[in-house]
């Protein structure tokens, strides 16, 4: 009706009151690298991070920025999360938990029921899901089929017991996540160029599973000098196999140091015998007073002249 | 007309500076070495850290000495001229005897003394020189070939010794190379069993850190405790 008002224009006068009443804000940018830029204007990315997820760190990862915020708390995410602490994962655990693995959030969650299902038909307790799926957050984005030949592929190439097996892979997980050739060629080092008996590669995979994904090179230079350089024979290794774990700048400067004060022994049937453990594990204090039996001012002396 | 509406400006937190977003507040640290020390000696090893990275620069232009203590071993010769490198040839060493030894280091230090006066472009007949000499200040300021300007033997127990240089413009394979030359001279053969840095201008063994002490609060005491040596020995040499 040209009788109304009409509606008023942007380009008329409007008095202070008014203008202090506009916010203007600007706009979310449509491209970005980064989540910092959505992150105070959506409810989802803010409760992610009160939950504990790291967004700087999940941003560097492949197309998971853009999978974020895609997704809706209420909608997508809480079921995963429900599930997810129904498995056994700690709440404060969440946070880490999709730091480390967001694509689970995208995950189909029957598929993850039947893998959860899975693992509970081979027995596994429901703690022990619940530690396998915290320490490798991938496990289960993995089919029940990979799944299997995992396991499968373990009770082969080591020749352990279904039972030890499963202890194995419960104490170090990432082992049915990672990759399986780096494994094997461990295995390989271990025997052909190490020189262990496939009985001793057993016990000391399962005393220190870590060995089967350390660096092969790392693996060979720290056996060189226990073995050639320290006369550490092979049974020794295989009782404390931990020594593989230890660095090998630590053995080499206690070795070193043991061997300046003429306390480099290492055969249990003669006197004064240093155990690999003592060798390795103690803090340097303690190493110092109670094997080297020296002040630790005298060793890092000591470890000046080399 | 209206009264002064006041605006007042105040911060709200947001997420987007929350650390899990932004992510942490130091990626890199500006951080560079000094004079190089190869994958098989040891000893002192100078790095700077910001504002450090220039002072390396400026001390660089100092040219100042470093001091190692070279192993040796006689008896063989290496392609490598180290103990870890292979076999050129065996020989006997039981003629060697630490007075031909010294008698050869006298000759080094000898060479290497006309060689740093011919380097640091100095009028030995000048006043100049006189002074700078009395200060200690003969050096070449620019480039040159590696100079030897001490060289002693801090032990000898056949087949091995232990020597102490003080050099400039050095490599650490240099240094072996001269253990071997050593041998050759001997009228045997040797080979460098260790090179160990003891200090790096005004930097010393005491100042070093262990790995056991690379943490934040060694290396501030670390930078504190060579400010001042630093300071000054820049302010003597490039005034």
């Amino acid at each position: 009706d040209w009788d109304d008002i009409p509606p008023p224009s942007a380009l008329d006068k409007i008095s202070e009151e008014e203008a202090l009443q506009i916010i203007a804000e600007p706009l979310l940018p449509l491209q970005s690298s980064t989540l910092r830029d959505y992150v105070d204007h959506s409810e989802t990315l803010a409760k992610l991070v009160h939950l504990g997820v790291d967004l700087s760190q999940v941003e560097k990862r492949q197309k998971a920025g853009q999978l974020l915020l895609t997704l809706d708390f209420e909608k997508d995410i809480r079921k995963i999360l429900l599930f997810l602490k129904d498995v056994g994962v700690e709440d404060n655990q969440l946070g880490p938990f999709l730091t480390k693995n967001p694509y689970i959030l995208a995950e189909d969650l029957e598929a993850l029921e039947t893998r959860v299902a899975y693992l509970k038909s081979k027995k596994f307790a429901k703690a022990e899901i619940a530690q396998m799926v915290s320490r490798a957050p991938y496990l289960l984005l993995f089919s029940v089929e990979r799944l299997d030949n995992r396991l499968g592929f373990f009770k082969t190439e080591l020749g352990l017991s279904v039972k030890k097996t499963k202890d194995l892979v419960i104490r170090l997980p990432r082992l049915l996540t990672g990759k399986l050739e780096p494994v094997k060629e461990n295995l390989q080092v271990c025997q052909i160029e190490l020189g262990f008996q496939r009985n001793e590669i057993q016990q000391i995979v399962f005393k220190t599973p870590k060995i089967l994904t350390a660096s092969k090179k790392r693996l060979k230079q720290t056996f060189d000098y226990l073995h050639n350089i320290m006369g550490i024979p092979h049974h020794m290794l295989t009782r404390f196999p931990q020594v593989f774990n230890s660095k090998l700048l630590r053995i080499k400067e206690r070795h070193k140091f043991l061997t300046f004060l003429g306390r480099a022994q290492y055969d249990p049937a003669q006197p004064s015998y240093i155990s690999l453990e003592q060798l390795v594990s103690l803090p340097d204090e303690v190493f110092c007073t109670e094997i080297a039996k020296a002040s630790i001012q005298d060793f890092e002396k000591f470890l000046k002249t080399l | 007309g209206g009264a002064a509406t006041g605006l007042v400006a105040a911060r709200v937190p947001v997420l987007a500076d929350h650390p899990l977003v932004r992510g942490p507040r130091f990626r890199r640290l500006k951080m560079g070495a000094g004079h190089r020390l190869d994958v098989k000696a040891s000893g002192v090893f100078v790095l700077g850290i910001g504002h450090g990275n220039k002072l390396l620069t400026d001390l660089y232009n100092c040219h100042l000495t470093k001091v190692y203590t070279v192993g040796g071993l006689f008896g063989k010769a290496t392609d490598d001229f180290s103990d870890t490198g292979n076999l050129v040839e065996k020989t006997t060493f039981d003629h060697i005897t630490r007075e031909k030894l010294e008698r050869i280091l006298a000759v080094i230090q000898g060479t290497n003394h006309k060689a740093l006066l011919m380097h640091s472009n100095i009028d030995m007949k000048t006043q100049e020189a006189y002074e700078l000499a009395v200060k200690g200040l003969i050096r070449p300021m620019g480039k040159s070939p590696p100079i030897i300007t001490a060289i002693r033997c801090l032990q000898f127990t056949l087949p091995e010794f232990q020597l102490e240089i003080h050099c400039l413009h050095e490599t650490q394979q240099y240094l072996r190379k001269i253990i071997h030359e050593l041998g050759l001279e001997l009228k045997s053969s040797a080979v460098c069993t260790q090179v160990r840095r003891t200090r790096d201008g005004v930097f010393t063994l005491d100042d070093a850190l262990l790995r056991s002490q690379w943490n934040l609060q060694s290396v501030q005491n670390a930078i504190r405790d060579c400010q001042l040596r630093v300071e000054t020995e820049l302010e003597k040499t490039l005034g």
